[in-house]
């Protein structure tokens, strides 16, 4: 049988496909007995989907008996988006959230503009690069 | 009703109203990245209203089974959204006010979790309404009067913020939304008779008007699901 973290690591976020729930950071622990998750913004829509994604594939591996229970502390951050979770939003076109400089995911010029702290979804904000000229999106720092 | 209930309802409601306000903007904001923005605003409020909410009950059936004087928010978070300086400016005074709050509420034992969660999404929010006050109140003659006028609507309904055990947070309230004023080159609206009674579900009438769109559903089809 497939471990359950192995299973998870199959689960796509329902917004952003190209990441795992666990790249994301969303899967908390692995208990004998349940999945312990975590919402990334309270208001996520896509929080009910990703709950009832991980039932589904839970019970299709054949582990119907794991629970999965939610948690909102401590707080998610952007922080648990794992290095590889990371690599894989810049190679989507979406710049990973960063402490320094945002780079452009296409070019890889720092020489950016804010256009909207908010973006398609609560986790984005929308960006455009002064050199490439191409619009992205950059996964706020949170 | 027991305090933490009372409490919860409170927090609850703010959040409830003011998310459904802000979205009552979703496709009629002056521009696409204003829409989303203030959409996105409304779905952190909504989700840590479900939160709050949660613990005084079932959320969904406070939200749609509750008529005007069971609800708890302050009379600044229902009043109308008026022009986009309106809106601005009721986000701008109670964002301000809600993310001090929340930063305190994250010591307490009954709700510090939620606090601590919500409180990253309000700084956002608090910061995107400064930054529109500054823009509007330093733009155009035209925009520099509808933001005098909107400030002039919600200034008095601030008071009630401050009412009761949130007193501590007045100082430091006052020096931010001076901060912003002073930069926006805004003077600080007049003080007038504050108007009080929300938490204790005395309301306006506007927010029955926005309690029958947003129940409507419950009302004329009850027990539906999604």
């Amino acid at each position: 049988m497939v471990s359950v973290m192995d299973v998870l690591r199959h689960v796509p976020d329902p917004e952003i496909p190209v990441l795992s729930v666990v790249d994301l950071g969303i899967v908390r622990e692995v208990r004998d007995d349940a999945v312990v998750i975590t919402p990334t913004y309270t208001g996520c829509p896509a929080t009910l989907a990703i709950e009832k994604s991980i039932r589904a594939a839970l019970d299709a591996s054949g582990h119907e008996d794991m629970r999965i229970e939610t948690a909102i502390s401590p707080p998610w951050t952007t922080d648990w988006i794992s290095d590889e979770g990371r690599a894989k939003l810049r190679s989507y076109g979406i710049a990973p959230p960063s402490k320094r400089a945002v780079e452009c995911p296409q070019c890889g010029s720092t020489e950016v503009e804010e256009v909207s702290r908010f973006g398609s979804t609560p986790c984005k904000a929308l960006y455009r690069c002064r050199d490439c000229r191409e619009p992205f999106d950059l996964f706020k720092c949170h | 009703m027991t305090g933490m209930n009372e409490r919860a309802l409170r927090l609850g409601d703010d959040s409830l109203i003011l998310g459904q306000r802000l979205s009552e903007w979703c496709g009629h904001a002056p521009m696409l990245e204003v829409d989303l923005a203030l959409a996105n605003i409304a779905l952190d409020l909504v989700g840590q209203a479900t939160l709050f909410l949660g613990r005084a009950g079932d959320p969904d059936a406070l939200a749609f089974h509750r008529d005007v004087l069971d609800f708890r928010n302050c009379l600044l978070v229902e009043q109308p959204n008026g022009d986009f300086a309106q809106t601005i400016a009721r986000l701008f005074l109670f964002s301000n006010w809600q993310e001090l709050m929340l930063h305190e509420l994250g010591a307490s034992d009954e709700f510090g979790g939620i606090a601590r969660k919500s409180v990253k999404e309000v700084a956002y929010h608090a910061r995107y309404a400064s930054e529109w006050v500054v823009r509007l109140g330093d733009g155009t003659p035209e925009s520099r009067t509808r933001m005098i006028a909107g400030l002039d609507w919600m200034w008095r309904f601030t008071p009630e913020l401050f009412d009761g055990d949130a007193a501590s947070l007045r100082s430091e309230w006052d020096a931010r939304i001076d901060a912003v004023l002073g930069d926006a080159g805004l003077d600080r609206p007049k003080d007038a008779r504050p108007i009080l009674g929300g938490r204790n579900g005395h309301h306006s009438e506007h927010l029955g008007h926005l309690l029958t769109e947003m129940q409507f559903l419950q009302r004329a089809y009850p027990g539906a699901v999604w």
